[in-house]
């Protein structure tokens, strides 16, 4: 591996990665009825939904318990028991997703035994009356980023509303933080196979709603609660992303508390990753892939051969999640792109075997691989790779335009393109749309740097 | 469509008809409507700048985001090193959109860098000073800056770090000028309190480290301008054109070295009294500078601000140079508004942003003959809503106790009046209102309703209720209310649109708004309200 000739610097200068309750948000938006809930000052809600909703272009509703300096010092209990009589009674939820911020957590406040308390009370003042469910997750920014936030956010979604009993037909999917578009396309093509599979969680109607005919205090859409208690009696929960088999994971709790079977896999970007996951589909089902989606492939395939000569010798970097770069890496090396960078902010530790295993013969020397950098590192460390593409989010443009090359916009947070929620990358389509993309983000510079300005490329 | 009409009050009540009685009765005396001034001037009270009820969701930040977003954010040479966890920095990275132009092509721009500590559970346990020293020793090495600032977020004053002493230290070692805000988030009850403490730090440390000022007859300062969208260029051209000398803007394409030197300006003009104020009155107890108010949003405010400062230095060829800027601008202006004013005279608009642009935009509207039939500040106080005079008697709780007030007192070298008492009083005869706010409800029409702080629940009955044409606010309404059905405007960042002051902002601003109110895509959409006709909306009452 080429050794980084930049120095490790102990400040972070413009991140690749956000903070642990912006994933939690994210996660809880993905349950049906559900109004994610900041416990800490009320900033950190107003700076995630501004992120959250310039990336979907859709509403999102974070409640926060607003704490302040008094709080601060002496808790932030009575706040947090208001805040929540005031979303149940304004917004009628069905389920509330207390996340913790940077704040409560300095304090070492646990909001589990405060909720749990609040919850008794109401129950005692209102009997008979159906009250909602308030899942809470520890998630200080201190500990981990956005993609640990959902992860946790996940589990404990889980934890609280899973229930044992008899085993079912059904499945788990566990997609991890992916695009409403690439939801609707791993729906379509579960149920293609004649599987039953409660996708957890799914925000793709929250997240990419129509406009409404009718007052929403919560929008409608994701993973029906009931979908989540029966969680635990499924027959294998599918997780995708390179920490899908993790022992902390939710999928590994659903297995280590219910018994169900873990099948963990890289996110199915590309062929090589989509043949994986298709293979497993099969295996459960029992079935063979169905014929639109061999259709789909082969269209693929065929893409591949066209384009291929486009690609040869182009040098990419890759700045993503860690599951997302995982997944590009695997699929750029398979088109013929030479990877020569992939990045993350993440910090779990999975992202080079994970790389290797992806890219694993596709390559003839292997990428650079980093955890836990920052763009200026990216930027130092990208300088004289001769790159001639950026896959990566919003936050990469900046380093595209300094290099004078594309950037392919993926992944979260997209803020200067229209349509991040309709974006695919997963299975066979999404890679089709994924790959025409890079293919034409490469004509497209081709044909300006041109003096003849062809108009067949 | 029914035609009994709606009246304020009942739509006031209906606003807050959902809450639990606690949350209600609070949301009351936030919202209020508007009625003209009793026998000694006052307005109705409108209780503002007070802890937002938890869970009602709100459109407010932080003092973090006031402190390092909206006055830090725009200055493009100071390097701002955020102290926390990775969220807060990140988040307020070029967010705002606020734009700069450095003299030459290699002077110093950080405004695309968020540095942060990213602080960790290490440095949370253990403090994270040692941590911040290395990340400004670091930041030095790479950028050589002027000046550093350090801008703490929750965790820092929890964990007890003095980032106030790290900066000390990090001054003497590094020969530059380092300061540091405790700008927590917990503090105050919005951004406002952020805002407080930046004009603080800003005014202690630079204001008044250079005494040389710039050429010039007429020098001010633009004081609560942040070049949104290039808001202060076309300022900035009109001042130029006036012969009108910017020694500093707070902090529109501001530089260190404005702030340094803004104690030479003759006089304070102030555009966003709510962010601001602070600086205004304490420039001009240490170093005599006076301020008005002034509106640079609104083709017919601009021509007056112009005016008022004309009218403050006296002038003659000035007073002579603003007229005839003011005809030749003015000239092109009107040829728009005639072209534009039938299609929009009538309309309504409603606005929630900020703490002054709810008030300033009111003007731009009026210009092409549309109403303001709601508006409100997400972190004004009651004088922005109510006027300074009520400055007396607003009551202080403990948020706003917990920010710090500078004692200032008179500059024993740099201190001078600006102008004899009398020629001040001769001005104030003259009607210029100097160190005056008249606040915004003292232009909104008797009837109208003035929301503080307004939740996203009741931003949505509002438009049930009022469908107004023109929504404006921010992105974080911007799709719950096209949901509805309604054309939005966000004001904050204005749509990557702008820039929208001064002449050619406005001319810009009429046609964006003709735009919206004209535009058929609304055909498509069938909103909730058009299922359940409500009684007939304010804007047939008058
Ligand atoms: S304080 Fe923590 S949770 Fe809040 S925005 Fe900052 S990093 Fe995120
Ligand atoms: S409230 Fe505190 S933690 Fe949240 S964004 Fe503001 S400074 Fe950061």
């Amino acid at each position: 591996m080429p050794e980084s000739a930049a120095p490790a610097f102990v400040s972070t200068t413009n991140a690749c990665h956000l903070c642990m309750p912006l994933g939690a948000c994210l996660a809880f938006k993905g349950v049906e009825g559900t109004v994610p809930f900041l416990h800490g000052s009320q900033g950190c809600a107003t700076y995630m939904r501004r992120y959250l909703i310039s990336h979907y272009r859709e509403p999102v509703a974070i409640a926060s318990s607003s704490l302040g300096e008094r709080q601060a010092v002496f808790g932030g209990g009575p706040n947090l028991r208001q805040g929540l009589w005031n979303v149940i009674t304004a917004m009628r939820p069905r389920v509330i997703g207390v996340a913790t911020t940077c704040l409560t957590e300095t304090i070492g406040e646990e909001p589990g035994p405060l909720v749990e308390a609040f919850l008794a009370e109401l129950a005692g003042k209102n009997p008979g009356v159906t009250l909602p469910r308030v899942v809470t997750v520890r998630t200080p920014s201190f500990g981990g980023t956005h993609t640990e936030g959902f992860r946790r956010a996940v589990r404990a979604l889980l934890k609280a509303l899973a229930r044992p009993g008899p085993a079912g037909s059904h499945l788990n999917l566990l997609p991890g933080m992916a695009s409403p578009a690439d939801l609707r396309h791993l729906k379509d093509v579960v149920r293609a196979f004649g599987l039953e599979a409660a996708v957890i969680p799914d925000p793709s109607d929250p997240l990419d709603g129509p406009i409404w005919d009718a007052y929403t205090p919560v929008p409608p859409g994701g993973t029906p609660p009931e979908a989540l208690q029966a969680a635990g009696r499924a027959r294998a929960t599918v997780a995708l992303g390179c920490m899908a088999g993790d022992a902390s994971g939710p999928g590994a709790w659903l297995r280590d508390r219910f018994g169900v079977e873990l099948l963990p896999l890289p996110l199915p970007v590309g062929l090589r990753a989509s043949d994986r996951f298709f293979a497993v589909l099969e295996e459960l089902s029992g079935r063979p892939t169905p014929g639109w989606v061999r259709a789909q492939r082969g269209r693929l395939v065929d893409a591949y051969v066209d384009a291929h000569k486009y690609l040869a010798g182009v040098r990419a970097a890759v700045v993503a999640d860690e599951d997302l770069a995982v997944g590009l890496s695997g699929f750029l090396a398979e088109i013929g792109v030479h990877v020569a960078y992939v990045a993350t902010g993440d910090r779990s530790g999975s992202l080079e075997g994970a790389v290797d295993a992806a890219t694993a013969g596709l390559l003839r020397e292997p990428p650079a691989v980093r955890e836990e950098v920052d763009y200026y590192t990216v930027a130092e460390e990208t300088r004289d790779l001769g790159l001639g593409l950026v896959v990566g989010t919003s936050k990469a443009y900046p380093l595209a335009r300094d290099w004078g090359i594309p950037l392919v916009r993926v992944g979260f947070p997209i803020h200067d393109r229209f349509g991040a929620a309709r974006q695919r990358v997963l299975g066979y389509a999404g890679t089709q749309d994924l790959f025409d993309r890079v293919v034409n983000a490469l004509l497209a510079q081709q044909q300006e740097a041109s003096a003849v300005g062809y108009g067949y490329l | 469509m029914a035609t009994e009409t709606l009246r304020p009050e009942d739509a006031k009540r209906a606003l807050t008809e959902a809450y639990p009685t606690k949350a209600a009765r609070k949301r009351a005396k936030q919202i209020v409507v508007n009625a003209p001034p009793d026998a000694e001037g006052f307005r109705p009270p409108i209780l503002s700048n007070t802890r937002t009820t938890p869970g009602v969701i709100t459109q407010r930040g932080c003092s973090y985001a006031g402190c390092k977003g909206v006055i830090l954010g725009p200055v493009r040479d100071i390097l701002t090193i955020t102290h926390g966890p990775v969220g807060c920095g990140f988040y307020s990275w070029l967010t705002r959109r606020n734009q700069t132009r450095p003299p030459s092509e290699d002077a110093p721009n950080y405004m695309p860098y968020a540095l942060m500590t990213d602080m960790q559970e290490n440095d949370i346990v253990f403090g994270g000073e040692k941590k911040l020293r290395k990340a400004i020793r670091e930041a030095y090495e790479i950028f050589r800056p002027k000046a550093i600032a350090i801008a703490a977020t929750c965790p820092v004053g929890l964990i007890g770090d003095d980032i106030h002493a790290v900066a000390r230290d990090m001054k003497e070692e590094l020969g530059i000028n380092v300061f540091a805000f405790s700008c927590e988030g917990y503090k105050g009850v919005s951004q406002s309190a952020g805002h407080h403490i930046a004009n603080n730090g800003i005014f202690e440390h630079v204001v008044g480290t250079r005494d040389e000022p710039p050429g010039g007859k007429f020098r001010i300062n633009l004081l609560g301008e942040y070049n949104i969208g290039g808001d202060a260029f076309e300022i900035e051209r009109i001042l130029e054109l006036c012969g009108i000398t910017l020694v500093s803007t707070f902090s529109g394409n501001a530089s260190y070295d404005q702030f340094a030197r803004a104690h030479t300006a003759d006089l304070n003009a102030v555009m966003c009294h709510r962010s601001i104020n602070y600086m205004a009155e304490m420039t001009e107890e240490k170093y005599g500078i006076p301020w008005i108010k002034v509106n640079f949003i609104g083709a017919e405010a601009t021509a007056k601000s112009l005016r008022k400062i004309a009218q403050y230095f006296g002038d003659p060829d000035l007073v002579e140079r603003v007229e005839q800027v003011t005809a030749d601008e003015m000239s092109r202006v009107r040829a728009v508004i005639d072209e534009v004013r039938p299609r929009t005279e009538g309309k309504t608009a409603m606005l929630f942003v900020g703490g002054s642009r709810a008030h300033h935009y009111q003007e731009l509207f009026r210009e092409i003959g549309m109403r303001t039939v709601a508006a409100g500040y997400e972190f004004g106080h009651r004088d922005d809503y109510e006027g300074r005079k009520v400055l007396p008697f607003i009551k202080i709780d403990a948020d706003s106790r917990n920010i710090e007030e500078l004692d200032v007192e008179p500059d024993p070298e740099r201190y001078r009046p600006r102008k004899p008492p009398e020629e001040l009083e001769a001005l104030r005869a003259q009607g210029l209102d100097l160190g005056e706010y008249e606040g915004l409800m003292a232009d909104m029409e008797e009837g109208s309703l003035v929301i503080d702080d307004i939740t996203h629940y009741e931003t949505e009955r509002l438009i049930e209720l009022y469908r107004p044409d023109v929504f404006c606010a921010g992105i974080k309404e911007k799709y719950v209310i096209q949901k509805h059905g309604i054309p939005m405007k966000q004001l904050h960042n204005y749509d990557y649109h702008g820039p929208y002051a001064g002449f050619r902002g406005a001319v810009r601003f009429y046609r964006e708004i003709d735009r919206m109110a004209s535009t058929r895509i609304w055909r498509h959409v069938t909103p909730p309200w058009a299922q359940d006709p409500r009684p007939e909306t304010l804007r047939q009452a008058s």
